[in-house]
């Protein structure tokens, strides 16, 4: 009855609405991300789909229950406090009793938390050897990744291809565990691979190898992006899992390692790669092209998209890109080339039969 | 006529002497006021840049900002923000009350004084002279573009032509070299200039937050200054220390930048519990809780944050046992800081609250902070971090921090100390605005901003697509990014309005009980008619209850 009445008085109850609003305010988006899969976001980390990220996310979990727990406590406590030993209006202006320590009381809210923190690390240490330290099985696919400026380089040693941007990768489930190992590298500055739905993110920096695996256990789509800050164009350095059936996988590989198809359809384009000096920098097997700088064009018609996941791989939107890299990507370091309306048509028609 | 002409050189010269006045002083008050108008000055400049950032990612594929000037409004909001703003702002707060808080006439060395905020008052504007001497006139950038922490080999000159990274780290250089002036001048203030009585056992946790703050620049700043170095050597005369392909580390600069940059947030966030202790007392109307436990945990605070460093620094491929090193050391420092919390709330207890604007915000920065610890344990989790890291989770982590606890404790000091500045009151019906409106808009801006990191949101990103999902959120923040901007607009006009129209203060407006109370509003130069003794750590207590003294339970 007494609180009831209290509640009533204008600086309570309004003070404890604010704070109420104040505590949901703080807790809402937390709890949106979690308790959602998916739909929200196809980049969700609450929604893993790859032992990592399922390790993260156990562990995570243990730890925002904990620290949810601390903060309803410390929250009411705090709350209480300020509501209660409030001064009120007509009261005596004496000083109220003063206290000024107590040792009972600062020994018990030190080991507490030193209980809890010891709690929190062995549980995180253990996670932390099972993700980094896994070794791999002797099926697992092996993919060197290599950052650049602002683009995905990925190799696979095992089947002697190398594509760009978009990543394949068998799907890892019970019947057939085959986990994808990368092993990263960077041709130019710091880059991070994120998939959160895979796994958390390791960095690839130059001269200094990481490594990091990945097991998705559905086929589909995995979208993720560059997570170090690598540049004018970090922000569009697009990540792209394809998470295949072991025969589309096969199937895809095969592909692969053909050389590139030489159709008529092509011919004035593909003398126009060599005179427009595209050669220089991009590799298309089975032809001239043996660049290095940017992506591998073999197989280009195979990929989704272009600009590492920037645009539909469309003829109208190669021809846009290649026409004007600058307004799609400002500080990418594919050049501006000039040519015809008509060459441009013919490039891109050469592009267009490299499948 | 005839008189006129003989006046009109007389407020001239005056006005001459006033500039000189401030240009040439020693006195500790002048600069702890020009460290913080500086500070002001580059608070409302960072503001307006993350204005322009908030406006391009309030929806997805937005082009109001080019990607080159995103990425160089994001470079100059972190390194103003930490260097010309937050650190500038609590030395000179430390600068003013330091000296009035023990009893002493001024610092221990004034002219060294005078010259580090010079230095780093240079530094600033090296900075942003940038934007025009960085390289525009030969069409080779302007402004610094690679991140406050500015990560090798960006850096390079492979990666970075022109002249922006020198103007970064020329002024870093430059405002650390104030920056360890000031450090040595707090300690030895600190530690030989306390009036007769004032013990170390009986110093105000201001004094005591001040001196550990001192230290731990001491220890920090230099080995960013040596990276500072180590850079321009790789820049002009052919060094490879950060340089991979010449057989270089760059991870080696991480660890450099980083030994540096989290006992930076603690020199940032030591000061802001200065604040906050001594404010809080005063309007509960006790004595603070647990005093020797409050220096301990402040002592240890410092100690274990030199050994955190590597937690921003789980996702460079370090062993599982390095990741695990530093998972225990930075939740360890989860200890002291509940011990301050709890002290705190403690010292509220049994109290009679009042709540003036100055305990308003400290009252939000207790939750806040609260708030920002908790997101940070998540955050010094690896696995959960190698998810987090570099994500908006950290930036909305890492801004609850700044404004939601640095900020709101500045924002207290400024309604408890401006009438000592001054001589003025700030209006309290102005401030309860500014309250009200800054604590809508940062959590509007600042608890939705934690969504789009889960959802897979990296920073430092200057556009994103329409399919993620973040969009929303995006907005949301940008609403309230507004709103906290009229916050500080009332702020800044209260500011002006009250120095001319405020209510007189007197010594003593709050009933306090630190020496600063105990002379005029604003101080003389001289500070003290009489050096002050004290008996206890609450000298004004002593002498407003001669009955009941502190010094007969301490």
């Amino acid at each position: 009855m007494n609180l009831r009445n209290r509640l009533k008085i204008w600086p309570t109850s309004f003070v404890s609405r604010a704070v109420l609003a104040l505590a949901f305010c703080m807790l809402a988006p937390l709890f949106a991300a979690s308790q959602s899969h998916s739909p929200l976001s196809p980049t969700n980390i609450f929604a893993p789909d790859s032992t990592p990220a399922h390790s993260v996310f156990r562990i995570s979990s243990f730890v925002l229950e904990i620290t949810a727990a601390i903060f309803v406590v410390v929250f009411s406590l705090l709350t209480y406090a300020i509501i209660k030993f409030r001064e009120r209006k007509g009261e005596n202006a004496s000083e109220p009793p003063q206290v000024y320590g107590s040792n009972q009381m600062e020994v018990a809210w030190t080991i507490l938390p030193v209980i809890i923190v010891v709690v929190l690390f062995l549980s995180t240490a253990q996670v932390i050897h099972r993700v980094q330290d896994a070794v791999a099985p002797s099926g697992a696919i092996q993919v060197t990744v290599v950052g650049h400026q602002f683009w995905w380089e990925y190799r696979y040693p095992q089947y002697n291809i190398v594509v760009a941007n978009e990543l394949h990768v068998p799907v890892s489930n019970l019947s057939s565990s085959t986990p994808t190992y990368l092993n990263l590298l960077s041709g130019d500055v710091d880059h991070s691979f994120w998939v959160p739905r895979l796994a958390g993110k390791t960095d690839l920096i130059p001269n200094h190898p990481n490594t990091m695996w990945i097991d998705p256990q559905e086929t589909g789509l995995f979208l993720g992006q560059c997570a170090q800050f690598c540049g004018a164009q970090h922000a569009k350095m697009l990540l792209r899992v394809y998470s295949q059936s072991r025969a589309d996988f096969d199937r895809w590989v095969q592909n692969q390692q053909q050389p590139a198809v030489s159709d008529p359809a092509g011919a004035a384009g593909s003398a126009l790669f060599i005179t427009k000096t595209c050669f220089a920098c991009h590799t298309i097997r089975g032809t001239a092209g043996v660049g290095i700088v940017g992506p591998d064009l073999t197989h280009l018609m195979s990929r989704d998209t272009i600009a590492a996941g920037v645009l539909p791989n469309t003829p109208e939107n190669l021809r846009v890109w290649i026409r004007n890299p600058e307004a799609i990507k400002a500080g990418s370091k594919m050049p501006v080339i000039d040519m015809t309306d008509d060459e441009l048509y013919q490039i891109v028609a050469y592009l267009m039969t490299l499948r | 006529m005839a008189s006129e002409s003989i006046s009109l050189p007389v407020p001239r010269e005056s006005s001459r002497s006033v500039v000189l006045d401030w240009l040439f002083t020693v006195d500790h008050k002048k600069i702890g006021l020009m460290y913080i108008v500086y500070a002001l000055l580059f608070l409302v400049v960072m503001g307006i840049e993350a204005m322009f950032m908030r406006i391009q990612l309030s929806r997805p594929d937005n082009s109001f900002l080019s990607a080159e000037t995103f990425n160089r409004l994001f470079t100059m909001h972190g390194t103003t923000g930490v260097f010309f703003v937050a650190m500038p702002i609590l030395v000179g707060f430390g600068n003013y009350f330091v000296p009035l808080m023990i009893g002493a006439r001024d610092m221990a060395f004034p002219r060294l004084n005078a010259f580090s905020f010079w230095i780093t008052a240079f530094a600033g504007f090296l900075l942003y002279a940038s934007f025009l001497a960085g390289g525009p006139l030969r069409q080779v950038g302007s402004a610094p573009d690679v991140g406050w922490f500015a990560y090798a080999p960006l850096t390079a000159t492979a990666f970075s032509a022109g002249h922006s990274t020198d103007f970064w780290t020329l002024s870093i250089l430059i405002a650390g070299i104030g920056s360890i002036g000031g450090a040595i001048n707090m300690i030895a203030t600190v530690l030989c200039l306390r009036c007769p009585g004032m013990t170390l056992n009986r110093m105000p946790l201001f004094a005591w937050m001040n001196l550990v703050m001192g230290g731990l620049i001491l220890v920090t700043i230099s080995p960013l200054t040596a990276a500072q170095i180590m850079l321009m050597i790789d820049r002009y005369l052919s060094g490879h220390f950060f340089d991979p392909s010449a057989g270089g580390s760059a991870v080696l600069w991480m660890h450099f930048f980083w030994i540096f940059g989290h006992p930076e947030v603690y020199v940032l966030i030591i000061p802001s519990f200065a604040f906050i202790s001594e404010i809080i007392p005063v309007f509960s109307r006790k004595a603070i809780f647990g005093y020797p436990a409050m220096v301990a945990a402040t002592t240890s605070i410092g100690f274990v944050s030199l050994g955190v460093w590597a937690h921003h620094m789980y996702t460079v491929g370090m062993p599982s046992y390095g990741n695990a090193f530093f998972v225990f050391t930075t939740m360890l420092v989860a200890v002291p800081t509940g011990i301050k919390i709890f002290n705190w709330m403690a010292t509220i207890w049994g109290g009679k609250v009042r709540f003036a604007t100055p305990m308003l915000f400290c009252i939000g920065f207790l939750f806040q902070f609260l708030m920002a610890g908790l997101t940070g344990i998540m955050l010094a989790d690896a696995p959960f971090d190698w998810q987090l890291g570099n994500s908006y989770f950290v930036v909305a982590h890492f801004h609850y921090v700044i404004v939601g606890g640095i900020l709101f404790s500045i924002f207290a000091a400024f309604y408890y100390w401006y009438p000592k500045m001054t001589g003025r009151m700030l209006s309290e019906k102005l401030g309860k605005w500014h309250f009200w409106i800054f604590v809508i808009g940062f959590h509007l801006t600042f608890d939705t901003m934690h969504a789009p990191g889960l959802l897979g949101m990296p920073r430092r990103i200057y556009t994103y697509p329409a399919d993620r999902g973040w969009g929303a959120w995006n907005l949301v923040s940008t609403v309230g990014a507004f709103v906290q901007a009229i916050g500080t607009l009332i702020f800044v006009f209260n500011m002006i309005y009250s120095y001319f129209k405020g209510p007189l203060a007197g010594n003593d407006p709050w009933d306090a009980w630190t020496l600063e109370w105990s002379t005029t509003s604003p101080p003389p130069e001289y500070n003290f008619a009489v050096e002050p003794s004290v008996r206890s750590r609450r000298p004004l207590w002593d002498i407003k209850h001669p009955q009941d003294p502190d010094w007969k339970y301490e």
